[in-house]
């Protein structure tokens, strides 16, 4: 019973940082019809401005927030320089833009920073681990659990009751209309991006304090499996992306935890086998896109 | 009297197709004028190219004496005329209050949008009842109302409505048709695409006679009304 509650808490930090990504890619996703890989990128960014900090001895409550906003003010500047300028194009044209990005950074990482893994130092409580109702839980997953929720409770009040979160609604469901109220392309697109971006962001700053190194790819596993997590969701629906990143969680850590010894290295399979299960008996995913649904009437 | 809006040989073209081929019309303020028209013949075209929703090929327009022709669809409620779209097209997802507030979105000044909203709720009490629920799960006359509702929140002077009555109840229809006659009393000028065109003529000052992306015709309703026999085979009856 214990182990099942420990692997459920394990399950809820690393679904969380999933359904952070799988958010930012839904955000932007649910608005223009982009699925941007280059939003691991994002990631390594944060990643990279945490390591930056800690060699010049900036604190990391610092840290944090610059990393996020460095991830904010990337995605924005991608989407004026990538895709603003083919923003009518297919969600092909997109796709395969994403993927160029991706690359460009992932080179100039590799050459303009180090092409190997760099250690990033993190405040010391982060490594250590407190024991709550006979529990043994890493101070790092109650950070990631924590900061998981503060995102999700403040996206939803963000995109419930702010004008401009409910004009990312309504550009989502009917862009032409909602240009025709006078909400800007311009600013809900660069919107869209710089939440993205801030959620890539924590995400990045979770996933470090877990291995404490960055590297050049390291957003492209987060991200790979985020897609994975937004599209069982329902892809550009945010709730579904929220439930498919914790449903994805629960399985990958599950499966580490319970799978027979020698079953262990085809855990991954086993997994998306299970995804791909769930996405037989909900073909428009756990929570389909809203605009799917009256698609569908 | 100058005109309020007025389209110089107007232009729109979906790839090869010419939907619009040069279409001149002047609707003057405090009028309600319709744009009648079998279906495919370039009504919300010309309506979509006014609002900014497709692009003008060629020819100009003018609202209040601007030239408005290239402005961007979310610039066009700043200037004083909004367009209440062909099928509705509320915001599903957004409850009955947040259509309206995004409604307003062009509208800077608070109060201004207070009293827009009181206005709106007090012409549709309707509305009012349903505020909170999802606009999806209107029935399709509410809808209707919350479209004119919305498009009404930026306090526009011309108002172009596509197709208000498409799809409702006789019943409905009537009470639409009641209300864009207690807008243009309330000064606001209206724009109307209908089908039906019997009750469109009915509430009309001027109508315009549209067919194969050109102005066919045009004169008061009641003359329009008179020839009843030529709009009736034009248009196949009702």
């Amino acid at each position: 019973m214990d182990i099942a509650l420990q692997q459920i808490l394990n399950a809820a930090a690393l679904g969380g940082i999933y359904a952070l990504l799988a958010l930012g890619l839904a955000v932007v996703f649910s608005i223009m019809g982009l699925i941007n890989f280059a939003h691991g990128e994002l990631m390594t960014i944060a990643g990279y401005v945490l390591m930056f900090c800690g060699i010049a001895g900036i604190p990391f409550a610092l840290g944090v927030p610059l990393a996020i906003v460095a991830a904010a003010l990337s995605a924005m500047a991608m989407e004026r320089i990538a895709f603003r300028p083919l923003r009518n194009a297919s969600g092909a044209t997109l796709l395969v833009t994403s993927f160029a990005v991706a690359m460009i950074l992932q080179v100039l990482f590799q050459n303009l920073i180090s092409a190997r893994s760099q250690p990033v130092i993190l405040p010391a409580l982060l490594g250590q681990s407190v024991t709550v109702f006979g529990l043994v839980i890493g101070v790092n997953k109650i950070f990631a659990i924590i900061a998981t929720l503060v995102m999700l409770v403040a996206l939803e009040a963000f995109m419930s009751r702010q004008r401009h979160g409910i004009a990312m609604r309504a550009a989502a469901e009917d862009f032409a209309i909602a240009r025709l109220m006078g909400i800007r392309a311009n600013t809900v697109i660069s919107g869209a991006f710089a939440l993205s971006g801030m959620l890539a962001g924590v995400a990045a700053v979770l996933w470090v304090s877990q291995r404490a190194s960055v590297d050049p790819l390291m957003g492209f596993t987060p991200v790979l499996k985020a897609f994975i997590a937004a599209i069982l969701g329902g892809l550009g629906s945010l709730r579904g992306a929220v439930a498919g990143g914790f449903v994805l969680g629960l399985i990958e850590v599950f499966l580490a935890a319970f799978l027979p010894a020698s079953w262990q290295e085809f855990r991954e399979p086993i997994g998306l086998a299970l995804v791909v299960a769930l996405l037989i008996l909900r073909p428009n995913g756990l929570i389909p896109a809203a605009t799917l649904q009256a698609q569908k009437v | 009297m100058a005109a309020l809006l007025k389209l110089e040989s107007c232009k729109v073209r979906y790839g090869a197709v010419q939907a619009v081929r040069g279409v001149s019309l002047e609707i003057r303020k405090g009028e309600i004028v319709a744009l009648l028209g079998a279906n495919g013949a370039g009504k919300s075209s010309t309506m979509n190219a006014i609002a900014g929703l497709v692009p003008v090929a060629d020819g100009k327009v003018w609202f209040e004496g601007r030239d408005i022709t290239a402005l961007a669809p979310e610039e066009i409620p700043v200037s004083g005329l909004t367009l209440s779209p062909e099928g509705r097209r509320v915001f599903g997802t957004l409850s009955v209050d947040d259509n309206l507030r995004m409604g307003a979105y062009a509208v800077r000044d608070k109060a201004v949008a207070k009293r827009a909203r009181e206005r709106v709720l007090d012409l549709f009490p309707i509305l009012a009842e349903r505020r909170t629920q999802y606009a999806g799960t209107l029935s399709g006359g509410q809808q209707q109302m919350l479209a004119i509702g919305r498009a009404l929140m930026c306090n526009p002077r011309l108002l172009l409505l596509d197709e208000p009555s498409l799809g409702l109840a006789p019943l409905i229809v009537r009470q639409v048709f009641d209300l864009i006659k207690k807008l243009r009393d309330e000064g606001v000028t209206v724009f109307l695409v209908e089908q039906n065109v019997a009750g469109a003529l009915a509430i009309a000052d001027r109508a315009y006679m549209m067919g194969s992306g050109v102005i066919q015709r045009e004169g008061a309703a009641d003359d329009m009304k008179r020839s009843g026999a030529m709009v009736a085979s034009y248009l196949g009856g009702h």
